[in-house]
């Protein structure tokens, strides 16, 4: 049986007064794999956020649970340390704090208990030979002149290796080149089997090397339309005018 | 610990006090007879008298400075100030004859711990005067010589004679005189030529009696081609009045020489910390002042580097950390006096809880100083609205080959980089620590690993409670 993950029912968010979210429902089980897709400003990102609980982002009405339990009363870190995860489309450059310190108190604050250097160390070497890190990465400081792809690649490092149960992923495909895109891929995949997973992206492309259960077309703040893969590909062919006017109708 | 008691100590984990079992502690106040009674306590030759009564002097008719902090300065009451407190009756070489509370102060703060793993010597300094000393032998037969300075002058008076006071003059400034007229402990270091001490030597000053006066001398030769490492750490009781650290450093290195010099500035914040540190730095000679302050209730010291000979270096890393009732006016001076001689001037600052953190910083080209070159950052952290954060750089360039660089930037922590953090498992307290060990980091990849997981640790526990 699907052991339900996220579950969003009528949701409302607003940021700073306007309303971006209007009214989306979302199931997400263990084990699969859903993506949503949309245009800029139809609010993919918002959605990504109000889970994870920025408190810029005000949900109005509707319901979140999570493994469950609700998760309006959870502050951020305390959602990171109950295995909710995001990947951020523009991760925060912190200066002056080392890569591999930032990996291991990271991993350390979400299991809530100290992490062995040997351990961790093997954790480590895996995941990055994964992802076709070089060690090097470990003593630069985190997203300090790092290129766009070099960002994403240590947000899926860190997906691996916190192993969430629940990943959102926020545009992870952006800015990355077709081998960055499939190495960045192989991470993702690691990790489905034991999560749910929330893939945020405009173009078909990453969907290609993650297989999507579930494709859901988010326009203006509400799903307008779920499918299999094969939307994905329809949306790849036909953008989304057609749904739009459909909308309308 | 009584309730007012820990109201006064906060999250100051070295506020405590041993009982005052002092020998000899000189009545509150200053004359010129507390001046030569303090000489005379020591033996000291007569030119070293006659030195510190000129300073006194000096002292007496010396205006207080009008800027930093003048609203403290004026405040100090010179007469409520103890000059001179003697606790052992001599410099122990063994800790086992050392008086036990004194000992196990020292282990409290970390110093004996240290000792035994990688420092290559050290002198812990407790009021005014030296308790213990030790110096690893090899460092000894090699002619290295590391003392506390009134042994220091008992030992090697002709070096003294020949360098105290060449550095910072007793009338440089008001403190400077004080410090001359009434000083007491420090260190004396002589590194011989081509020498290369490879462990740090560390000095550490501890104030123990209420309203102590510690006025420690220092003065570091590194000869021709010899480099040394040396640390001075430093802490206080907590009580609710004024206590005075004055101290006066002098650093000499000659052609080729290196000397780092690191500071771990910790004294309670009923401390006033007003310090003069200079250094000249001869031909192609490196000195670096790691210098950090993160205690006291007005700090004003500005580690100063004359580059005199062709090719030296300066190298200035400096961080503060200015909390409740804390005033860091602190900074670098460096003097290009000689031809392709280099700079360079990091300073990183914190202000929290309404805290005060000011740079004051100068840079001097001379005219014949050709093809010098200089870079200045300056980086101003202010975590709340009440806290506050200036900056004064002056540069007085008098030669147009010079190549200058000069940055500053005054940054809050943004409400992206917590979110990030928080997604990431940290509470905002752990976030924010993060964000300020990753702030003056530049500061501490330069000290020894263990000191640097203690300054983290410290600014780790300046951070609690810091988010309403």
């Amino acid at each position: 049986m699907a052991e339900e993950i996220l579950n969003i029912s009528n949701l409302h968010v607003s940021v700073e007064g306007t309303e971006i979210i209007k009214g989306l429902s979302l199931t997400i089980n263990k084990g699969e794999v859903h993506a949503l897709m949309g245009r800029n400003g139809s609010g993919k990102s918002t959605l990504a956020n109000a889970l994870m609980g920025h408190p810029a982002y005000s949900i109005d009405s509707g319901e979140i649970t999570y493994n469950g339990q609700p998760i309006e009363e959870l502050e951020v870190f305390e959602r990171a340390r109950a295995g909710m995860f995001l990947s951020f489309q523009y991760p925060s450059v912190l200066p002056g704090v080392k890569v591999g310190t930032f990996l291991k108190k990271s991993i350390e604050a979400v299991r809530g208990e100290p992490v062995k250097q040997r351990e961790f160390r093997n954790q480590l070497k895996a995941a990055m030979q994964l992802l076709d890190m070089d060690r090097t990465f470990l003593s630069r400081y985190v997203n300090d002149g790092f290129s766009g792809g070099e960002k994403k690649r240590l947000e899926i490092l860190q997906l691996v290796l916190l192993q969430p149960r629940l990943a959102m992923l926020d545009e992870t495909d952006s800015g990355l080149d077709i081998d960055a895109l499939k190495i960045v891929s192989k991470g993702i995949n690691q990790v489905v089997p034991h999560a749910g997973c929330l893939v945020i992206t405009h173009y078909q492309r990453l969907l290609e090397h993650v297989k999507a259960d579930y494709v859901h077309v988010l326009i203006d703040g509400k799903i307008v339309k779920s499918g299999g893969p094969d939307l994905a590909h329809k949306l790849e062919e036909k953008g989304y005018d057609w749904l739009e006017v459909k909308n309308e109708v | 610990m009584s309730d007012e008691a820990r109201d006064i100590v906060g999250d100051y984990r070295f506020g405590f006090h041993d009982e005052d079992n002092s020998i000899i502690r000189f009545d509150n106040g200053l004359s010129e007879q507390v001046v030569r009674d303090i000489s005379a306590i020591k033996n000291e030759p007569e030119w070293m008298t006659d030195i510190r009564v000129k300073a006194y002097h000096h002292f007496v008719e010396r205006e207080m400075p009008k800027w930093g902090n003048p609203g403290i300065l004026n405040d100090i009451d010179f007469e409520a100030i103890t000059y001179f407190l003697r606790s052992t009756d001599s410099t122990q070489g063994d800790w086992k004859d050392v008086p036990e509370d004194i000992q196990n102060t020292f282990d409290k703060v970390g110093l004996r711990e240290a000792e035994n793993t990688w420092l290559g010597g050290i002198t812990a300094q407790y009021d005014s005067e030296a308790v213990y000393h030790s110096i690893r032998e090899d460092l000894e037969s090699q002619g290295v010589i590391f003392l506390d300075m009134d042994s220091g002058l008992r030992e090697h008076p002709e070096l003294v004679k020949k360098y105290f006071g060449k550095v910072v003059p007793h009338s440089d400034n008001k403190f400077a005189a004080l410090n001359t007229a009434v000083w007491s402990g420090g260190s004396f270091l002589y590194i011989p030529k081509g020498v290369h001490v490879e462990m740090p030597v560390q000095a550490y000053f501890r104030i123990n009696a209420e309203n102590m006066g510690q006025f420690e001398r220092t003065l570091i030769l590194a000869d021709e081609g010899s480099s040394v490492h040396y640390i001075e750490g430093c802490t206080a009781p907590s009580y609710t009045s004024t206590a005075l650290h004055s101290a006066v450093v002098e650093l000499i290195a000659m052609d080729g020489a290196k000397i780092r010099y690191s500071t771990i500035q910790n004294w309670s914040n009923n401390v006033l910390n007003l310090v003069t540190k200079r250094a000249h730095a001869m031909k192609n000679s490196t000195v670096e002042w790691i210098d950090s302050n993160i205690g006291s209730g007005l700090t004003m010291k500005y580690p100063a580097i004359l580059l005199r000979g062709e090719g030296a270096h300066a190298e200035v890393v400096s961080v503060a950390y200015a909390g409740e009732n804390q005033h860091q006016d602190t900074g670098a001076k460096v003097h290009h006096l000689a031809a392709n001689t280099t700079s360079n001037i990091v300073s990183k600052s914190i202000s929290k809880d309404g805290g005060r953190s000011t740079y004051r910083g100068l840079l001097q080209v001379t005219p014949k100083a050709h093809n010098c070159r200089s870079k200045i950052v300056c980086d101003a952290l202010i975590l709340d609205e009440d806290s506050r954060s200036d900056t004064y750089p002056t540069m007085e360039i008098g030669n147009s080959s010079a190549d200058l660089e000069h940055e500053a930037s005054v940054s809050k922590v943004s409400g992206d980089q917590l979110f990030y953090l928080m997604s990431r498992g940290f509470n905002e307290q752990e976030a924010m620590g993060l964000i300020v060990n990753g702030f003056f980091e530049p500061f501490t990849r330069e000290l020894p690993s263990d000191y640097a997981v203690e300054m983290n640790k410290l600014l780790n526990i300046k951070m609690e409670g810091s988010i309403g």
